[in-house]
């Protein structure tokens, strides 16, 4: 029998009642979630809204905390990544701000939570329905690189003139011999607006496509939020003859031994030796403790074959 | 008609009545130069008129009237619109604009006496031009007008150069051949071989009595007396204009 | 003989202030051909183009163009993305200064192959072998097709403008003085090119220009415009050869005889 993992304590903190619950007003949270439904009616369409001052500066994830203080309620729980890991300062941050303003338990166990905030990535725990994803976005607009004037790629995307984002991957192709873009990949939503998927890695660029799970985009700086509601198609823009593909390592996670993971390269000494380990930290400490529990049960199983037949060999 | 008036009357292909042109000088005062008057003929197929009269008699001015370069102040100028079924007659000088220019390029063509040069087109392919407008085959057009400059003695060093650059003479001969390529049923000719030698005025005369005997009609004008006497089945002569009409 | 002309033109005024612009224009093109628009500065001839082109509302009169699918079509009825679309696929606009008319920061490859793109094409392969094709075709050098246009002299970007302009094969293109910001010497290159795309690819060309050497060059039939209106318009030989206009006139013996 496989022992049940003891669930992580969760945090549970006081709600600082000087701050409305949330930190945002009521009237905020009703224009962000009304940003937000129109978002999700049309899949991958930038929708404005009235971006508030936030107690941390621009650049640092105002647009992903106004998406989840707009929806966080008593009953959620929350996970807080930052390129993968729980444990950074701005994870931790972010999720002690959401402690101190809801009160709401927090966690660090994908499975478990109810909204996902992350900067970065997407965790390799397979999501479910009735769980949101929340992404910390810099640039919403895929076109800015091309076209500094905002009106003009509004026209763009209302008349899905799009051609000029494979002028960037064509020349990626001239300048490297293959695209070059490897985060913040550009995807088409629903078949037909085109979307940044905020600096994630290509690599988690296919974990969008259909999934169960609600995935809302806010960008705070530029103030526009996006969603891609479940089981919603989302294709990464290639070549016929370039086809997207993923990033893949020659090794597997130094830790956990993981083959499917997004691997990160640590510098272990100054000779230069490297190593590999997942980015996903919950990923990979679950992947450990399933095999520590595993290797402890082959341990007892091997004690208790011995025990009931001394005669047979084994290793002791 | 009579029948056989009938059969001349098809083979008529240029018909011009009280042909006037008149210059209105707008900024030296409005002086009004008439030049062309009551001017009145025709010309059929294998017939070549050539304009006669002193100098300043508007014969030039009536080859530019006939082509369309120069607008008609009064009267008509008809012809014959051979590629078009039924060579129905069209009145030139209210028609409009891209029919004139059809016509330019399927019935009347222009020799004139100074080739304008189109930079950076060799001597050949300044030949080969008006075929290659009707569709012919590049290499075919190049091949013809080869051929042509090699009966206009035009040396072949000088088939890829610009014309810009040529002596008179060798412009002259350009001239002739991209005119001639064409196979236009009516020519017009302004003196084609005032800068040509004896021999290459032979050439010249040899080219339009072949195109005569093809039954093409041509209307020139020719300096040079010799060379009138040796084409010409009929003159045409013009009076100077004096009624500022 | 085309029955129906490709673009037709009634009436056309468009001004900024009441004023100033064209006036009251109207001319049909039909396919092949090349129409120059002459005149001096304030003229009203960039106007023109502007309104013909649909970039500009003009204030009366209609452009109407010979759609692939519908025929003759006011161009006012169409819908603003149906007009980017024309703009894009069947039309071509070169301006003046190659810099308005590329995307400068990327590769000449890319600046050919985007209208493409933007149609769908999804093959890199064949779209930089299109490129180069064309690329060759304005006697650009075929190892410049990954440079970027900042590297390439004001002729070569003059005629890269243009390979992106016609790599859709447009019936119709508007150039607004394509040559006046070149050198004498790189224009006679590029009137040359010109004269012998339209002829090799059967264009029809709105031509703007103040030079008149270039209408000659290029153009079956000119319009004089002075003041905001037309004084003049027939066959580009007989305009200049035989004006009729006071104003015409003036132009005509005003060139200076080399």
């Amino acid at each position: 029998m496989t022992a049940a993992i003891a669930p992580l304590p969760a945090e549970v903190t006081t709600r600082d009642a000087h701050y409305n619950f949330g930190y945002l007003d009521e009237s905020t949270k009703r224009m962000l979630r009304r940003a937000l439904l129109k978002a999700v009616a049309i899949p991958g369409y930038q929708v404005p809204f009235g971006s508030r001052e936030m107690p941390l500066p621009y650049g640092w994830g105002t647009g992903g905390i106004q998406v989840t203080a707009a929806i966080i309620g008593r009953q959620d729980v929350l996970k807080v990544i930052d390129q993968g890991s729980d444990d950074t300062t701005n994870a931790i941050n972010i999720r002690r701000f959401f402690g101190r303003v809801t009160g709401v338990r927090t966690t660090e166990r994908t499975a478990e939570a109810s909204i996902i905030q992350t900067r970065h990535r997407v965790p390799e725990t397979p999501l479910r329905e009735g769980q949101t994803m929340v992404f910390q976005v810099p640039i919403p607009e895929p076109l800015r690189w091309l076209e500094p004037s905002e009106t003009e790629t509004r026209t763009m995307h209302a008349l899905a003139e799009y051609g000029a984002m494979h002028v960037k991957l064509y020349e990626d192709i001239a300048r490297h011999g293959h695209i070059a873009t490897t985060y913040d990949y550009p995807v088409i939503v629903n078949q037909r607006y085109m979307m940044r998927p905020s600096p994630i890695p290509k690599f988690d660029n296919p974990k969008l496509d259909r999934n169960p799970a609600l995935m809302l985009f806010g960008a705070g700086r530029e103030k526009r939020v996006y969603a891609v509601p479940p089981y919603t198609s989302v294709k990464s823009l290639d070549f016929a003859d370039h086809p997207f593909t993923v990033e893949k390592w020659s090794s597997c996670c130094a830790q956990c031994g993981a083959t499917d993971s997004y691997l990160d390269e640590i510098i272990t000494d100054n000779a230069g030796t490297r190593m590999f380990v997942c980015s996903d930290t919950e990923y990979c400490a679950d992947r450990q403790a399933q095999q520590t529990i595993k290797a402890a049960e082959a341990t007892e199983a091997a004690e208790a074959a011995e025990a009931a037949d001394p005669a047979a060999g084994g290793v002791r | 008609m009579s029948q056989a008036q009938q059969a001349e009357h098809a083979q008529t292909l240029i018909e011009v009545r009280g042909l006037g042109k008149m210059f209105t000088l707008h900024n030296q005062g409005g002086i009004r130069l008439p030049v062309l008057q009551s001017v009145d003929f025709e010309a059929a197929r294998g017939e070549c008129l050539v304009l006669s009269g002193r100098s300043g008699t508007g014969k030039s001015t009536l080859l530019r009237c006939l082509y369309g370069n120069y607008l008609a102040t009064k009267g008509s100028i008809r012809l014959r619109d051979t590629s078009a079924e039924g060579a129905p007659w069209v009145e030139l000088t209210n028609a409009p604009e891209q029919r004139v220019l059809r016509l330019r390029r399927d019935v009347i063509g222009y020799v004139s006496q100074f080739l304008r040069a189109i930079p950076r087109v060799g001597a050949l392919d300044v030949v080969a031009e008006p075929l290659q407008q009707r569709g012919v085959d590049r290499n075919v057009a190049r091949a013809r007008a080869a051929a042509l400059l090699e009966r206009l003695n035009l040396p072949r060093r000088l088939w890829e150069l610009p014309p810009a650059t040529f002596s008179g003479g060798e412009q002259q001969r350009v001239n002739i051949a991209r005119g001639l390529i064409g196979g236009h049923p009516i020519l017009l000719l302004d003196e084609p071989t005032a800068s040509l030698d004896a021999d290459n005025r032979a050439v010249v005369i040899a080219l339009i009595r072949e195109a005569l005997a093809e039954g093409r009609c041509l209307i020139g004008i020719f300096h040079d007396e010799a060379v009138r006497d040796a084409v010409a089945t009929r003159l045409l002569p013009l009076q100077p204009a004096t009624a500022i009409a | 003989m085309s029955a129906t002309p490709l673009l037709s033109v009634r009436g056309l005024t468009r001004t900024w202030d009441g004023v100033h612009g064209c006036h009251d224009v109207s001319f049909d093109l039909y396919p092949g051909e090349v129409l120059c628009i002459v005149g001096e500065s304030g003229s009203g001839k960039s106007t023109l183009l502007q309104a013909l082109s649909m970039q500009a509302p003009a204030q009366r009169g209609t452009v109407s163009y010979d759609m692939c699918e519908s025929g003759l079509t006011d161009l006012a009825t169409l819908s603003s993305a149906r007009l980017r679309l024309l703009a894009r696929t069947d039309w071509g606009f070169v301006h003046q200064h190659a810099r308005d008319g590329l995307r400068m920061q990327v590769s000449a490859g890319a600046n050919i192959a985007e209208r493409l793109m933007a149609v769908g094409q999804r093959h890199y392969g064949e779209l930089r072998e299109i490129a180069g094709a064309w690329l060759e075709k304005m006697e650009i050098d075929l190892a410049r097709l990954d440079d970027t246009p900042h590297a390439f002299s004001g002729g070569m970007q003059q005629r890269l403008q243009i390979a992106r302009n016609l790599v859709t094969h447009p019936r119709l293109v508007f150039m607004d003085e394509p040559t006046a910001s070149l050198d004498v010497s790189v224009q006679a290159r590029l009137l040359d090119l010109l004269r012998r795309l339209v002829s090799d690819l059967d264009l029809a060309a709105i031509l703007v220009t103040h030079d008149l050497a270039v209408a000659r060059l290029l153009a079956h039939r000119t319009l004089v415009m002075q003041g905001g209106r037309v004084v003049e318009q027939g066959l580009t030989d007989q305009i200049l050869d035989d004006p009729q206009h006071p104003y015409t006139q003036l132009l005509v013996s005003s060139i200076l005889q080399g």
